[in-house]
């Protein structure tokens, strides 16, 4: 091996065939064959199967759990659900990172403390994010409904009400990350030359016009990279809503994940289970490539 | 605006941002120094603080244990990532051929896979092989989880930064791959190893996806798993459950403090996976 690649690179300029060096990736290959790939097609059969999660019996049956995951109103839920937390998180994410990123590029006192608080819920898990924003929309001695009764309104049980915990969960998890989004969009900024504003200046143009026109545009590979890592993070979304609301009441704020979670361990229905995941892995995969190709196509023409 | 409203303005818009961000986890503070059967608002800081809150829930959390496992899964799996990670990026990003391209599409595609989507075969996969409640499940998992993310940085960093002279002059002077890899490449990899280090620390430190699924075990529960038994065995005594959380994220916070730099610059470099 060693006297053959030596060989070759000497010869450089006259070969044709390189060495792939294969044998320094197949640790990783393995490591990602046997938990990610293998997992992954093996899914896929037991879709097809009634199996209960433990026992050595089960059967094929076709694609009995394809027509009930289609059947089923909840499978619906759920997934309007994941996209609400994609979408939801993605776009306030990117608003508001934009606008601190915005405020952080300009001179002012206390700069430095205002980004390491805004970034520090980066770095604390969001199951424990989860659970301090508990205390705060608990119905029961939770903050916010302190605030209610001293102003003379009622409680109000968030957490415990779907049309509004959902909103609670997209808030958290924006919250939470959206101190990456803003470093990011810093960076960015901090990139641009400040001529052309002096320029755009000169010729008169507006404060929104020198933002339409040269901020934006010159920001587009920050926000393709955003737009992704965010769609991709937010529609895997687990932790912080089991500790906010466990996926309740009922499944009112199940994302794919918790649902599947729910369907495996709490009702041993692992055949359904998988059908979740392969519509799950159909769904996440769709919808962040056509994420990047969509802002990648942008940036070119920007 | 003249110069010095405006800095003042921003200054004065900063803080109210500042305040907003702080209100939780000042709830949480408020929470975890009251005794049990104080029921004031939590926006009031209590006159008697209740500091046996964080002892208490040290103990009964088993807290320790929790931290040892944490600790332990993380240490390994780290390394694991740096050293399995480095080696198999240097070829990806140096030899052009038409397997290695095709290996490090396969890479970058699974970054997008949601890892829980094939939650019920791996669960099967990890009973089968008997490595259910073991540490060693946990940082396997969490290997596999990660490689494509720091294959996809350290092949960046590779392509971008290190000279390619460097390498054909070493080869010329007949060292083999081996020894190009660990004695001259990976020395230089210093900074993209320490962003990977952070990213992987925090991601596999807060895990909570694997940790319940694999590690429901007391005696290989991680920090995120006994917090969330905890809450579930004192949804009554939520200041019990407020110390414990303030416990359970102090580490992450100190470091972050102290190497705050290295953590904003890691976390953008590879917040891909989040």
């Amino acid at each position: 091996m060693k006297a053959y690649t030596h060989s070759l690179q000497q010869s450089n300029t006259k070969t044709k065939r390189i060495s792939s060096l294969w044998w320094m990736y197949l640790p990783a290959l393995l490591f990602v064959g046997l938990f990610i790939i293998y997992p992954f097609i093996n899914g896929i059969r037991i879709s097809f199967t009634n199996w209960n999660g433990f026992s050595q019996m089960y059967d094929f049956i076709g694609f009995k759990q394809y027509t009930r995951m289609l059947s089923d109103p909840d499978t619906w839920l759920v997934v309007r659900n994941t996209l609400i937390y994609g979408i939801g998180s993605t776009l306030l994410q990117n608003i508001i990172g934009l606008l601190y990123a915005l405020l952080l590029n300009q001179s002012f006192h206390f700069r430095t403390l205002t980004r390491t608080i805004i970034y520090l819920p980066v770095i604390i898990s969001p199951l424990v994010m989860g659970y301090i924003w508990y205390f705060f929309f608990a119905y029961q001695g939770g903050a916010f409904n302190d605030v209610l009764l001293w102003l003379g309104l009622e409680k109000v049980n968030i957490l415990g009400n779907p049309d509004m915990n959902i909103w609670i969960i997209v808030f958290v998890n924006t919250f939470q990350f959206v101190g990456i989004a803003m470093i990011i969009y810093l960076a960015g900024l901090q990139s641009i030359q400040k001529d052309y504003y002096e320029a755009a200046e000169i010729d008169g143009a507006s404060p929104f016009q020198r933002f339409k026109n040269i901020t934006l545009p010159l920001l587009m590979p920050s926000i393709t990279i955003n737009m992704v890592i965010n769609i991709i993070g937010g529609l895997k979304l687990f932790d912080v809503i089991i500790s906010l609301t466990n996926g309740g009441p009922g499944n009112a704020s199940q994302s794919m994940s918790t649902f599947m979670y729910n369907l495996y361990f709490s009702r041993q229905d692992a055949g359904y289970a998988a059908t979740q995941g392969v519509l799950m892995m159909v769904i996440v995969l769709l919808l962040s490539l056509s994420a990047l190709l969509y802002f990648r196509r942008k940036e070119v023409e920007a | 605006m003249h110069p010095i409203v405006k800095k003042r303005l921003f200054t004065i818009i900063a803080l109210l941002i500042v305040a907003l961000h702080i209100l939780p986890f000042y709830i949480l503070v408020t929470t975890s120094l009251k005794a049990r059967g104080n029921f004031s608002s939590k926006w009031i800081f209590p006159r008697d603080i209740s500091w046996e809150n964080f002892t208490l829930a040290w103990q009964q959390a088993n807290l320790g244990h929790a931290l040892l496992n944490t600790t332990i899964i993380t240490f390994f799996a780290a390394l694991l990532l740096i050293f399995i990670g480095s080696l198999a990026a240097y070829p990806l990003a140096r030899r052009q051929t038409k397997l290695n391209k095709w290996m490090y599409m396969l890479f970058i595609a699974i970054m997008v896979v949601p890892p829980l989507a094939a939650l019920v075969p791996l669960y099967q996969l990890v009973v089968n092989i008997g490595l259910m409640n073991t540490h060693l499940v946990a940082i396997l998992n969490n290997v596999a989880a990660y490689l494509p993310l720091t294959i996809f940085l350290y092949a960046g960093f590779i392509r971008s930064t290190i000279p390619k002279s460097l390498e054909d002059a070493a080869r010329i002077d007949g060292a083999s791959t081996a020894t190009i890899f660990f004695r001259i490449i990976f020395p230089l990899l210093k900074p993209v190893t320490a962003s990977i280090l952070i990213i992987s620390c925090v991601f596999i430190w807060n895990d909570y996806q694997f940790a319940i699924f694999f590690l429901q075990d007391k005696d290989v529960q991680t920090m995120t798993v006994a917090l969330s038994s905890f809450f579930g065995e004192n949804a009554n005594n939520l200041n019990l459950v407020g110390a414990a959380a303030i416990i359970a994220m102090l580490p992450m916070v100190v470091l972050f403090l102290f190497l705050q730099k290295y953590f904003i610059k890691g976390l953008a470099s590879g917040s891909v996976k989040e």
